[in-house]
């Protein structure tokens, strides 16, 4: 077990550094001069200069990105062109918006997928399953921006129940989370489904039944367990998809979290600032995909066995 | 020996792949009717002036916001322009981007796919790795990075959404490779001398059909909705050329006002990409093997 997890560790450290060099690669090919961008066209050849030696823009590049990653290490991401602030400080202040919404938004995908996956495995091939699942491939379908702006329309413009942009209370998270959690619901429910209907094929549930069991008994009691272990772990590789529709439901609903920074990055045309967001971001799912394996290695050893 | 040849290159399964998908179609009622929807506005979207009596981009000053009408079944935006003239070129670049990147980062895909899955080793490490790595992005933050480096528009687009999607088509591609040059009909070409390359195109790759219809089925709409992201976070395709997302994206200011403007294009998104995917799912559950119940 030991060795499974560290050989996982290893191997996700050269896909950090990956990531790390296809976006310094990425960022720093663009073509216009950081600095007047920063400063507009109109300055001086020389505060230029000073400048460029100050960012110190002129290294070669390979100093410039072993910079950049012993930087990063110690959670320096620079300075942005814009603000002129730190980008870590920028994204520490953001990340946790960011997360309350990814917390909710994975709660609010399990309370639909789950139920609709189990209904649509114990109803296979009727009329229930496919509306169920018909609900769920809908969520996956949704553009999720749109599907934002038409809540606002809905429920906080024409019904006024709930406020239509912010951060402030509860109340101002129920919209974006109810959005992005349907989004991902369709592959909850989805991984449910199968899982439950090949757990429901073992020996082990036709004893359960044979020994009289109910129906729901067999399902919750002996089913369900098996087949909600890969659902529960497949959550971390959702977070990428949450991270990525968190752009969106963000930027629809005023939340100042990193998707939003990252967006306003691209506006300003701040390199430092989208770097910094997005390789921070692809950390935190690296490191969720990590602990999703680990998690799942403990419950069901069999794969640490495999993995060698 | 050319005969010998053809014998060994027989094709696993490919009698039972357009048997099953019609067996599907036939069974599958969402999934047909799903498919005739896809065709359906396949088919307005081309034929477009034929049928429309609009321009898309004709600006009327006088028809500025003109509410739903007999004249214009869906209004008019903050220009003029007729509203249901505009979706239905839009439909146009949707469809475009839903097709010529999928179809572009498949290629990609799979070749990478084959040359791992083949000849393992190194090639499979370096290859893989940079799946890995791709695949550890968001894959929406990765294409608007991707756009910003190339400066958006529509090639940008292109590129970003090839560069997200080919790593997943690569690792399919390689565990079905990977199984599939064990079995004797690759071993018997291997052993009357024929090339890797005419191997892995010729006898491995017309195998590998089934899991490259279900990709591409389940990519365009994954593709679609990415652009569509795109647009609406400014980092799209550019106007006039406007596809569904960045209409989205222009009227959402007249929201309270006009909602129909901004509603629109996003039913004509959802529609056509649930139908994708409703039409995916059938397809996966006919020819994945390990989904069939």
């Amino acid at each position: 077990m030991l060795k499974f997890i560290l050989k996982r560790i290893l191997i996700s450290v050269p896909v950090l550094i990956g990531v790390a060099l296809v976006l310094f690669v990425l960022l720093n090919v663009v073509p216009g001069d950081p600095v007047t961008l920063m400063m507009g066209e109109h300055i001086k050849p020389n505060l230029i200069a000073m400048f460029r030696e100050r960012m110190h823009l002129d290294d070669p590049v390979l100093i410039r990105f072993g910079r950049y990653i012993l930087n990063a290490l110690r959670g320096d991401f620079g300075v942005s062109y814009k603000d002129q602030r730190e980008v870590s400080d920028l994204i520490a202040m953001a990340f946790p918006h960011t997360v309350k919404l990814t917390f909710y938004a994975v709660l609010v995908s399990w309370m639909i997928g789950i139920p609709s996956g189990i209904a649509a495995a114990v109803k296979q091939n009727t009329f229930i399953d496919r509306a169920f699942m018909g609900f769920s491939l809908m969520g996956v379908s949704l553009p999720v921006f749109w599907a934002g702006l038409l809540a606002q329309y809905v429920f906080a413009y024409k019904l006024a129940w709930l406020p239509t942009t912010g951060y402030y209370s509860f109340r101002y998270y129920i919209m974006p989370s109810v959005v992005l959690g349907w989004s991902s619901a369709g592959t909850v429910a989805r991984l449910t489904r199968s899982n439950l209907l090949e757990s429901l094929r073992n020996d082990f549930i036709r004893t359960a039944r044979a020994k009289g069991l109910s129906e729901s008994a067999v399902v919750v009691g002996h089913a369900l367990k098996n087949a909600l272990i890969p659902v529960v772990t497949v959550m971390a590789l959702q977070v990428a998809n949450l991270l990525g529709g968190a752009v969106m439901t963000e930027s629809v609903f005023g939340i100042p979290g990193l998707g939003r920074i990252a967006v306003k990055a691209i506006a300003d045309r701040d390199m430092p600032m989208l770097q910094g967001t997005v390789l921070f971001t692809t950390a935190i799912v690296i490191a969720g995909n990590l602990a999703a394996d680990i998690v799942y290695a403990f419950l069901d050893p069999r794969i640490s066995v495999e993995a060698g | 020996m050319a005969d010998f040849e053809n014998a060994a290159a027989e094709v696993l399964y490919d009698e039972s792949v357009s048997k099953s998908l019609r067996d599907m179609l036939r069974k599958n009622k969402t999934s047909a009717v799903s498919l005739v929807i896809v065709v359906l506005i396949m088919i307005a979207a081309a034929a477009a002036p034929l049928y429309l009596k609009y321009n898309p981009n004709k600006h009327s000053l006088k028809e500025r916001f003109a509410a739903p009408s007999a004249a214009h079944w869906l209004g008019c935006d903050d220009l003029g322009r007729d509203q249901l003239t505009r979706l239905v070129y839009g439909a146009r670049i949707s469809i475009l981007i839903g097709i010529i990147p999928t179809s572009f980062s498949m290629i990609i895909g799979t070749f990478l796919g084959l040359l791992s899955g083949y000849f393992g080793g190194r090639t499979d490490f370096w290859i893989m790795r940079a799946a890995d790595i791709v695949l550890a992005f968001p894959s929406l933050l990765l294409a608007m990075v991707v756009s910003y480096t190339l400066g958006g528009g529509i090639m940008s687009i292109f590129a970003a959404l090839s560069t997200v999607s080919w790593a997943g088509t690569a690792r399919v591609i390689r565990a079905q490779t990977m199984s599939l040059k064990e079995h004797e009909f690759v071993e018997a070409a291997r052993s009357v001398g024929v090339g890797d390359l005419v191997i892995m195109f010729r006898h491995i790759l017309p195998n590998c059909l089934p899991n490259l219809i279900v990709l591409f089925t389940l990519n365009i709409p994954a593709a679609i909705l990415n652009e569509s992201a795109l647009s609406f976070l400014g980092v799209g395709a550019a106007p006039p050329s406007a596809s569904w997302g960045l209409m989205v994206y222009r009227y959402k200011t007249y929201l309270l006002s006009y909602p129909w403007l901004a509603i629109a294009p996003g039913v004509a998104i959802l529609v056509f990409v649930l139908a994708f995917n409703f039409l995916g799912d059938g397809v996966r559950d006919a020819l994945d093997p390990y989904m069939k119940d």
